[in-house]
């Protein structure tokens, strides 16, 4: 039963997405089963995350392939939590996309292509073979291609040709770091890796494999240097789509560099783990200076996910328990949030007539004044005014970096805080108090009374959790403490992976042939 | 054998990164092709290059007598063609209906999604 458990994030939407391609002409079927496929997704999640935090980390051997050969799936704390996170995603956004979504779209297969995208995400989160999180990335990869480019509109093909070619390089450069990684160490198997790197007597080697994989995952996290692909394709897709694409896809690259900078390059955290905190510290500024000389809301959020996503690297460079659990804390955070601005400022366009420029907005109080009130708490959170959830974020990532004396960092944090209210403070302005440019086109109320509460909805719900995690922090702090410690205290993971006995050391080939001859 | 190869896949890598500089997309997509060749047989190289016998066990017995070619690199390139196969026929795809939207395939000239801001 937990095993089938551990293995129903990838079974699910998988499941789902094969059901709407069957019912492929019928439209109406599709948003159902894409809605029930989401909500059996979550309780999944819910339910694994309860049975990790009570009865440890759950492992499952694919085909019963004993560990380091066969595939493993593994779900540990931050495994399981980020399941079900992105599960919650992956039913707000369904639920909004049903009342969102045009029929050009709805027939192209959004919903199909969705559930695939959710596969991939979750298969990237609870798998434990290397090998196997490149597919999963492929999975989402492929899926994100398709959904950014439906619809075909022109801007939508130009921002797909850049984000298709800058992905197939960051693919390129995974694989071979993958490759290279089995060549000196002869496994894939993620915590047989743990304790394999190690051993490896060529140890720059290692550093310079760790580099690639800082390149690969860092194109895909949109860390600075990589990040320019961002900013210029998200405002593009349908407005479910951008949400679900900015709530995250960056966030699992940052997972999997969380995953793979705490299991496995460990060895050299001077040389790896600086690299990271530059890349994060320069991230975070150049982001957030980004989002405030935008002039369009959906924009401006586009750079506020580059920025943000330096905040949760910056607490993996740090490294220390409070450090990483301040990252996942943060991740949680940040996901709900930028999930909610996305599918807010889609609310906003449609009010605005199509466009979220900000010469366009304005006078959003009278328009929709229960909107303004709802838009009041994922914009607090992300300028972290306390209690919401973003304040929490930074208190545990600035109290982080204070106790290892990361002083830098921390001024940085501060200062894109800063600059992030003040952005907060202009959208405010542009889009509530400024006078409304031309009268307003009002074409929310133009749809039918059921479709405007599926598309409230959604964002109701994040609000909700924003205010729940601000309000009552202890039970996500408790969480997020758990997940810190299992990441800097690796035995455990390695242990239920592996089993109580190690396993033989793999027999290159090489040297299995130069003892043959004679 | 070993140095040739890595020789090769240097090489390839080396064009890879000339046609990927290019402002065309349709070089840019020469570019990753070759990229991921150089991959594959990269993949193929850290494996373990040994000739002849085929990683067969023989009837009768249980664990295999003798040295043989390492499958598993093998089922990896399979893998990584297959999907860098599919990937691929998707972005030549999208680069015939951005021709087709746009009327052009240089990607300094695609300026849509980012128009050229006014000072």
């Amino acid at each position: 039963m937990n095993a089938w458990l551990t293995a129903a994030p990838i079974l699910i939407p998988m499941l789902t997405a094969a059901l709407c391609m069957v019912a492929w002409k019928h439209p109406v079927v599709q948003r159902g089963l894409s809605l029930l496929g989401s909500i059996a997704l979550v309780a999944a999640g819910g339910a694994l995350l309860s049975i990790v935090l009570n009865q440890g980390i759950q492992v499952v051997q694919m085909g019963a392939w004993a560990a380091p050969f066969g595939i493993t799936l593994v779900a540990d704390p931050l495994s399981a939590l980020m399941v079900l996170i992105a599960a919650v995603m992956g039913f707000c956004v369904a639920l909004h996309a049903l009342g969102d979504i045009d029929p050009v779209r709805e027939k192209g297969g959004h919903h199909a292509v969705f559930q695939i995208l959710m596969t991939g995400v979750c298969g990237a989160f609870v798998t434990g073979d290397l090998f196997n999180l490149y597919v999963w990335f492929e999975v989402m990869l492929i899926s994100s291609f398709v959904l950014l480019s439906l619809g075909g509109l022109r801007e939508q093909i130009d921002a797909a040709i850049k984000y298709v070619a800058i992905n197939m390089v960051a693919t390129a450069c995974l694989l071979l770091a993958v490759a290279l990684l089995y060549g000196v160490t002869g496994t894939l198997n993620m915590a047989d890796l743990s304790i394999r790197v190690p051993e490896v007597p060529n140890q720059p080697v290692i550093s310079a494999i760790a580099v690639l994989f800082i390149i690969a995952f860092g194109m895909k996290a949109a860390l600075f240097p990589f990040f320019f692909w961002l900013p210029a394709t998200y405002h593009t897709p349908s407005v479910a789509v951008q949400a679900i694409f900015a709530g995250l896809l960056t966030k699992v690259g940052v997972y999997a560099l969380m995953r793979v900078f705490t299991l496995i390059f460990t060895g050299d955290s001077g040389w790896t783990h600086g690299i990271l905190m530059v890349m994060a510290g320069i991230t975070m500024i150049v982001g957030v200076l980004g989002s405030l000389a935008a002039r369009d809301l959906n924009r401006a959020w586009s750079w506020q996910v580059v920025a943000h996503i330096g905040s949760m690297v910056m607490g993996l460079a740090i490294a220390t328990p409070l450090a990483l659990a301040a990252a996942a804390f943060y991740m949680v955070h940040d996901i709900i949030v930028k999930t909610n601005l996305f599918l807010g400022a889609g609310l906003v366009r449609r009010l605005a007539g199509g466009s979220t420029d900000y010469a366009r907005l304005g006078g959003l109080f009278k328009t929709a004044p229960w909107l303004c009130l709802l838009l009041f708490v994922p914009l607090g959170s992300l300028a972290g005014f306390p209690p919401l959830s973003g304040f929490w974020g930074k208190l545990l990532l600035v109290r982080a970096g204070l106790e290892t004396e990361h002083y830098v960092m921390v001024g940085l944090l501060l200062v894109t805080g800063l600059l992030t209210i003040w952005l907060v403070g202009r959208v405010w302005a542009e889009m509530v108090w400024k006078a409304p440019a031309e009268p307003p086109a009002m074409a929310i109320s133009t749809l039918s009374f059921g479709r405007t509460y599926l598309l409230i909805l959604p964002l109701l719900l994040l609000s909700l959790i924003t205010v729940s995690i601000g309000l009552q922090p202890e039970r996500l702090l408790n969480l997020a403490g758990q997940v810190g410690h299992s990441l800097t205290d690796t035995s455990a993971y390695v242990q239920a992976v592996l089993g109580t006995t190690p396993s033989p050391q793999p027999t290159l080939l090489g040297a299995l042939e130069t003892e043959a001859m004679p | 054998m070993e140095v040739i190869m890595a020789l090769a896949v240097g090489g390839m890598v080396a064009g890879a990164v000339y046609l990927i500089l290019s402002r065309q997309y349709l070089r840019v997509m020469f570019g990753v092709i070759l990229l991921s060749n150089a991959v594959n047989v990269a993949i193929l190289t850290v494996g373990r290059l040994t000739t002849g016998n085929p990683p067969l066990i023989a009837q009768g017995t249980e664990v295999m007598d003798h040295a043989a070619a390492n499958p598993l690199p093998q089922a990896l390139v399979l893998t990584a063609i297959v999907i860098g196969f599919s990937l691929l026929a998707f972005a030549l795809v999208l680069g015939y209906r951005a021709y087709q939207e746009m009327g052009t395939l240089d990607t300094s000239a695609m300026r849509v999604a980012e128009p050229e801001e006014k000072p």
